[in-house]
């Protein structure tokens, strides 16, 4: 009706006052509070990380604030034992870097090397058969990868370096699982940086008579580097954070050592043992996994922000 | 110019000598980059045969009553009078009168009545068990080893993974043991995980792509935010869990606002919260790159028609996107189901064998009985765990199959 009675007057000029009301926007309550629904949905995640900034501080300065707790022999001292009152974190941040490097040897130089493969020297189809299996090795749950690490990995240690050298939960078999764990995530992250490398740049290394390889190590990785130094990043980021495998295989009861054939717990497999069953809140235990939460919290979103800043460097330069 | 022959065709020899050494030097790094891709296969096999030999065993049972000398013919195939029976021939009368009055036992049914024999009457109790593996590979010493520890006890092959294991509840005795309860209590905790995050998760993504204006400060922050929380350990989530939805919410989350008694926040309510939370970065960021994808223009197109912003969306981008939406949302689903660390931070009974009847119910999760099973020294309780693992890892594979089929269907229609 209204489309029509418009047509109608548009013919003559004279009557354009009267047109313009009617082409105004009509207010549409409807379509605002849904709007406002949308606004809000996105601004739960804003909830969550003020929420995870508040319950982690608030509780990490009560942790600190009580009489038994000094922070500054929190980062110094290396007994953490809190039924007798001592608070040292070193020993658990010793054994999760401990971890970290060993999946990192595992999952660095043998991520980047499976990119280099898929990237530059695989055939279509032997990408369609490796991708989507390296895509199942980074879907299996943690816990199955712990199970994998007491099980496969820890007699095998057993095996080469001998029952008596090795103990059954061990920092050595726990981070070499995490390695394959993180693998996966490494290759595609670096593969997509590879990926991302322009054909020209390629077809000039092979016109000035370089060889596949030489193209790959010369010319590609150094290109796509701060894309492959975001994915090793993502790696050790995650390795920290990673809670079941050690939580199974690394041993329980905090150990301050650098052998990697002995039990000693990590910050995560810390939190994850003292809070299993009923914890009692506003202990000192409590508390402490909030402390460690911060840390643990701290640690892996600085990472990830240096990483995240270096894919978007790399996504400057190539487009 | 080119005057000395014999200097060209040295220097041209020399050049092809270099020229294989580089050649060669490729070759055995495409070698090195070839087998880094291939040991994460191996990696993956390795994984795959642990959990499938442990999945079978060799068990070595100790019976209290053997079951061969109660009835002349299978436990299984007696009716229930005989298995009634049973009980009251061998239990004492105060055993047998307490079971009675429990739940009269002649109106048992016939599942129940043969638990109750053999929790009562036969007493099973693994004393060992020897994998696929070790049972091929080291027969003789095995046999040996349990004719000399175990004189009484009997050598059974025993399949882990069954329809029994699938459909009984937790037990103390992992010869008895299935997953029921944990199945069960994963499949509520998922229902509330997709219940919240679907709909903020999908909400979020449409308004940042569809209405945020990308150059407003606050719009911007919540996208670095989400990208940044996608990062976030799944650890810190649990944390997060116990203390805003376990304990601050424990009126809401324990039931007792609406009249449940036992104000304990640990229930599978918390729980779904818990892991909504963890899912949602991923759901969001999924969801965008889908409606990213819609061109734009359908979008003109419905606005020249007269469609409003709201109907644009739910009309024309929403039903164009949803196959990606839904594929983002079912691998979210798969790293929920698996995940594990939140749940025991939020406070997952590891052994309860009452089924979860609603949220307010305390739980077990299936990686939550895996973990469980997996730190008990005893041999058995491994292959308990490896059963659980390979249901969850059929369970997750379907998922991801499902998904990779509506992604090719999506991709098919749309190309």
């Amino acid at each position: 009706m209204a489309s029509m009675e418009i047509s109608q007057r548009m013919k003559t000029d004279k009557l354009t006052p009267v047109i313009l009301p009617l082409l105004k926007k009509k207010p549409r309550v409807g379509e605002k509070i849904i709007q406002i629904f949308l606004f809000l949905s996105g601004a739960i995640s804003i909830l969550t990380t003020l929420g995870i900034v508040f319950e982690l501080g608030k509780e990490s300065l009560l942790f600190f604030s009580s009489p038994e707790v000094n922070i500054f022999s929190f980062f110094t001292t290396t007994t953490w034992q809190p039924s007798i009152g001592k608070f040292g974190v070193l020993p658990l941040v010793n054994s999760t870097l401990m971890t970290t490097t060993f999946a990192m040897l595992i999952a660095l130089p043998l991520g980047l090397a499976a990119a280099i493969y898929l990237s530059e020297y695989a055939s279509a189809r032997a990408r369609s058969i490796l991708k989507p299996i390296l895509e199942i090795l980074a879907g299996v749950p943690t816990v199955v990868y712990g199970y994998f690490a007491l099980n496969f990995m820890t007699p095998l240690l057993r095996g080469i370096l001998g029952e008596n050298n090795v103990q059954i939960y061990n920092t050595l078999s726990a981070g070499l699982v995490m390695g394959i764990m993180i693998l996966p995530l490494v290759s595609s992250m670096s593969e997509d940086a590879l990926s991302a490398v322009p054909r020209s740049l390629r077809e000039a290394a092979y016109g000035l008579g370089a060889t596949r390889f030489e193209t790959a190590i010369k010319i590609i990785v150094p290109a796509a580097l701060s894309g492959i130094i975001a994915a090793f990043i993502i790696g050790i980021s995650r390795a920290i954070g990673e809670t079941m495998i050690v939580a199974v295989a690394a041993g329980s009861g905090p150990a301050f050592t650098f052998n990697p054939l002995k039990g000693a717990e990590t910050m995560t497999g810390y939190i994850a043992r003292i809070s299993g069953g009923d914890l009692a809140y506003d202990t000192p235990d409590y508390n402490s996994i909030f402390a460690i939460g911060l840390l643990l919290f701290s640690i892996t979103l600085i990472l990830n922000i240096i990483s995240r800043r270096l894919v978007a460097k790399y996504r400057e330069v190539y487009e | 110019m080119n005057s000395n022959p014999y200097g060209d065709a040295f220097e041209s020899s020399q050049r092809k000598a270099i020229l294989s050494q580089r050649h060669r030097t490729g070759k055995i790094w495409q070698v090195f980059f070839l087998s880094s891709t291939v040991i994460g296969l191996i990696a993956l096999v390795a994984l795959l045969l642990t959990v499938l030999d442990k999945s079978f065993s060799y068990v070595v049972i100790e019976y209290k009553v053997d079951p061969a000398t109660l009835a002349n013919k299978p436990l299984v195939e007696l009716s229930n009078a005989e298995l009634v029976n049973l009980l009251e021939t061998n239990l004492s009368k105060n055993r047998f009168r307490t079971l009675d009055r429990a739940n009269t036992l002649t109106t048992r049914s016939h599942e129940d009545l043969l638990n109750l024999v053999y929790e009562n009457v036969v007493e099973p109790r693994a004393l060992a068990s020897y994998s696929m593996s070790q049972w091929i590979f080291d027969n003789p010493r095995i046999r040996a080893e349990v004719a000399d520890k175990y004189p009484q006890a009997k050598l059974e092959f025993r399949a882990w993974i069954s329809g029994s294991f699938l459909i009984d509840p937790l037990s103390g005795n992992p010869l008895q043991a299935g997953v029921r309860t944990a199945l069960l209590g994963s499949l509520y905790l998922i229902l509330i995980t997709i219940v919240v995050a679907f709909p903020v998760g999908v909400g979020s993504a449409i308004y940042l792509e569809e209405y945020a204006d990308k150059t407003k400060w606050y719009n911007r922050i919540i996208q670095t935010n989400i990208d940044n929380l996608a990062g976030v350990p799944s650890i810190v989530y649990g944390i997060i869990g116990l203390a805003i939805f376990v304990r601050t919410l424990a009126p809401l989350t324990s039931g007792a606002f609406f009249g449940n008694e036992d104000g304990n926040g640990r229930t599978i309510l918390s729980a779904g919260l818990t892991m909504a939370l963890l899912i949602l970065p991923v759901l969001i960021i999924n969801s965008q790159e889908a409606i990213r994808a819609v061109p734009n223009s359908l979008r003109q197109a419905s606005y020249g028609l007269g469609g409003t912003k709201w109907q644009t969306i739910w009309n024309h981008v929403l039903p164009y996107a949803l196959p990606g939406i839904l594929t983002g949302t079912i691998l979210a689903i798969s790293r929920a189901i698996g995940e594990t660390a939140p749940l025991i931070i939020v406070g997952a009974a590891t052994f309860i064998t009452s089924d979860p009847t609603g949220p307010f119910s305390k739980f077990t999760a299936l990686p939550i009985q895996i973990y469980n099973w997996t730190t008990r020294p005893q041999e058995v309780y491994r292959n308990i765990a490896a059963a659980a693992i390979l249901i969850l890892m059929i369970t997750l594979l379907s998922l991801n199959a499902t998904a990779i089929l509506l992604r090719n269907r999506f991709s098919r229609r749309h190309a």
